[in-house]
């Protein structure tokens, strides 16, 4: 039995790719499929140079397709499995991750954005909000953990694993460029000795025991007959979703009790909203900070209570109002006026959040 | 008193009869690799894996674990398990186009990397369960929906010769070749022989099997036979193709 990855908390300066590698090490993921795409390299780096010592395995594959298909693979035979990809590898992912979905597979993907559409730039967005939330042909059915740090990145990558394995449904950890190659310190942890336990993992198929003896064959399908057959199926995942939903549900706000503008953002981005509301505030501004991290399921009811108390918000983010899509659905009917702050495929700072609310606020 | 013929004892007697068309080569096939699966004694090791087209309708056909998955997509799903799982047999059951069109680059980066698995592939010249298109295995001159006046070779090449292809890229220890469902015995020899090279860990075992569409080739019985087992002839040679072990070497 070959040593626990981490022992006792260990504070660390590293970069994110490297975080993932150890987080799901110590999420003890089993095997990780991937395809080289830039900027989640070394999340592949890291594990394969780990994994021996710690008795786990890789394959890389030919494409993204076939990195989700073998993690999709991974799975099915109870293993802990994970990939990681990017951008246009993303857009591959979607296809397995539509038969996780429809299998209720608990798949766990990483994704460091890059830009947007096409090859764009290997370095940073925000705009593979509305893919890795709504991708895919389906509703959606996809728990989507958005981070801002890097004690983030480690804490949702052990944390996607447990999600995905309690509900069942395929999990994404969204991470971007900036946060995949920063440096940063961290704490890293067993989740063992901070009383996290990892939700155990089951095969689907090859089980024990004769198939149609011993116990049923297991015969997984993701097609149906006809229509009704498949709305059945799907109006008890939709049921299982929304009760999920409140307990899955995340989200960091502050000073939003008695703010006349809410500053909405996610991911590395609400890093620049946090400290332009904590300036703003001394500045004697009344703005408060509200950040899902969850994108999906949105924390709905704390950003409805936010949006009918203030009287804006508004929506910062490195795509062109991705997010502002998700809040507007989310918000549709509440009193507050949604404005804009869209840089797609640009990283924002705290000075340029503060010079746009005093624009707003004169 | 009526007599049944035998059903392999894999088979999963409450999704019989299976849904496929009359005529289709498909129960053939399964029917092959169901008694190979019970020679070998191995119905509680197997995965089987099934694309979609009309082999997704083998989906319940067998008492073993089984996962239908996307077209084309079979062969990295079987390959996860087999790979997360090494305890397993894994089959991956298309046809052409999920093989030889979507899934090609699958298969072929399976056969090089030399996975642990078995691919099985139904080859009727023509995508069935979308209504008779042309695929990559479809003759010269042959008539499908989308080469109504006969498929010009000019404009779409030659029919894909798969077994002779993975044979090419698979480095030893693989298994290819190609049955037909006018040989029932011979093909399930091959089935078993390509089980058993995953059972001994060699490597990437690969059977393709001609086969037969009359609904799609609008044959009746004696031309449906006709068609497997001389037209289809002229361009995919039955027999095996690639056996484990050391080849040897000239003038020896």
């Amino acid at each position: 039995m070959p040593e626990k990855p981490i022992q006792g908390e260990k504070r660390v300066f590293m970069t994110g790719n490297e975080v993932v590698a150890w987080a799901a090490l110590a999420a003890g993921a089993e095997i990780m499929y991937g395809y080289p795409i830039t900027p989640q390299n070394e999340i592949m780096h890291y594990w394969t140079r780990l994994m021996p010592k710690y008795d786990r395995k890789f394959l890389q594959t030919e494409d993204e397709l076939s990195a989700g298909f073998t993690t999709v693979g991974g799975v099915l035979a109870g293993r802990r499995a994970f990939t990681a990809t990017a951008g246009p590898g993303n857009t591959l992912m979607q296809e397995p991750m539509s038969m996780a979905e429809a299998m209720r597979l608990p798949v766990v993907v990483v994704v460091q954005q890059r830009g947007g559409p096409s090859t764009a730039t290997v370095i940073y967005s925000q705009q593979e909000v509305t893919m890795t939330t709504l991708g895919g042909n389906g509703e959606g059915l996809r728990v989507v953990y958005s981070t801002a740090t890097h004690q983030e990145l480690f804490d949702y990558t052990i944390k996607a694993f447990n999600t995905a394995w309690k509900y069942r449904f395929p999990t994404f950890v969204l991470g971007d460029g900036y946060q995949a190659k920063m440096r940063e310190s961290l704490t890293f942890y067993d989740p063992a000795e901070r009383g996290i336990e990892m939700v155990p993992t089951e095969p689907y198929v090859g089980k024990p025991g004769m198939p149609g003896v011993d116990r049923p064959p297991t015969h997984l399908r993701n097609t149906y007959n006809v229509e009704e057959e498949l709305y059945e199926v799907l109006k008890d995942y939709l049921a299982d979703y929304a009760k999920a939903a409140p307990e899955i549900a995340e989200y960091e706000a502050f000073d939003t009790e008695d703010a006349e503008l809410v500053v909405v953002s996610h991911g590395v981005v609400s890093r620049a909203g946090k400290a332009a509301v904590k300036e703003l505030r001394e500045a004697g501004y009344k703005v408060g900070y509200f950040r899902p991290i969850t994108l999906r399921p949105l924390p709905v009811d704390q950003l409805r209570e936010v949006a009918n108390k203030a009287g804006q918000l508004l929506v910062v983010e490195s795509a062109n109002g991705q997010l502002d899509r998700l809040v507007k659905e989310a918000a549709y009917g509440c009193s507050a006026e949604i404005l804009p702050m869209f840089k797609p495929g640009v990283g924002i700072t705290a000075e340029e959040v503060v010079a746009r609310v005093k624009e707003i606020k004169g | 008193m009526s007599v049944q013929p035998a059903m392999p004892k894999c088979w999963r007697m409450e999704s019989k009869p299976h849904k496929f068309c009359p005529g289709c080569g498909h129960g053939l096939v399964l029917k092959a690799l169901g008694q190979a699966i019970d020679e070998l004694g191995i119905q509680d090791k197997v995965v089987f894996g099934c694309d979609i087209g009309c082999s997704l309708l083998s989906w319940d056909f067998f008492n073993v674990d089984t996962v239908q998955t996307h077209h084309g997509r079979t062969t990295p799903v079987i390959t996860g398990i087999k790979r997360a799982n090494p305890g397993v047999l894994g089959i991956a059951y298309m046809g052409d186009g999920g093989g030889y069109a979507i899934g090609a680059q699958h298969l072929v980066s399976a056969a090089t990397r030399n996975e642990r698995i078995t691919v099985i592939l139904v080859n009727n010249t023509q995508y069935g369960m979308t209504g008779g298109q042309m695929a990559p295995t479809t003759l010269p001159g042959q008539k499908t929906e989308t080469t109504p006046y006969g498929r010009d070779i000019q404009a779409t090449g030659y029919p894909t010769q798969g077994p002779e292809m993975v044979a090419a890229i698979t480095p030893e220890g693989a298994y290819v070749a190609r049955g037909t469902v006018a040989n029932v015995k011979q093909l399930k020899g091959f089935i078993k022989k390509a089980l058993e090279n995953q059972m001994a860990g060699n490597g990437f075992s690969f059977v393709e099997a001609l086969s037969t569409c009359p609904t799609n080739w609008r044959t009746n019985a004696e031309e449906t036979w006709k068609f497997v087992e001389q037209e289809m002839t002229k361009y995919f040679k039955v027999g095996e193709i690639k056996v484990p072990g050391p080849r040897e070497k000239e003038g020896q």
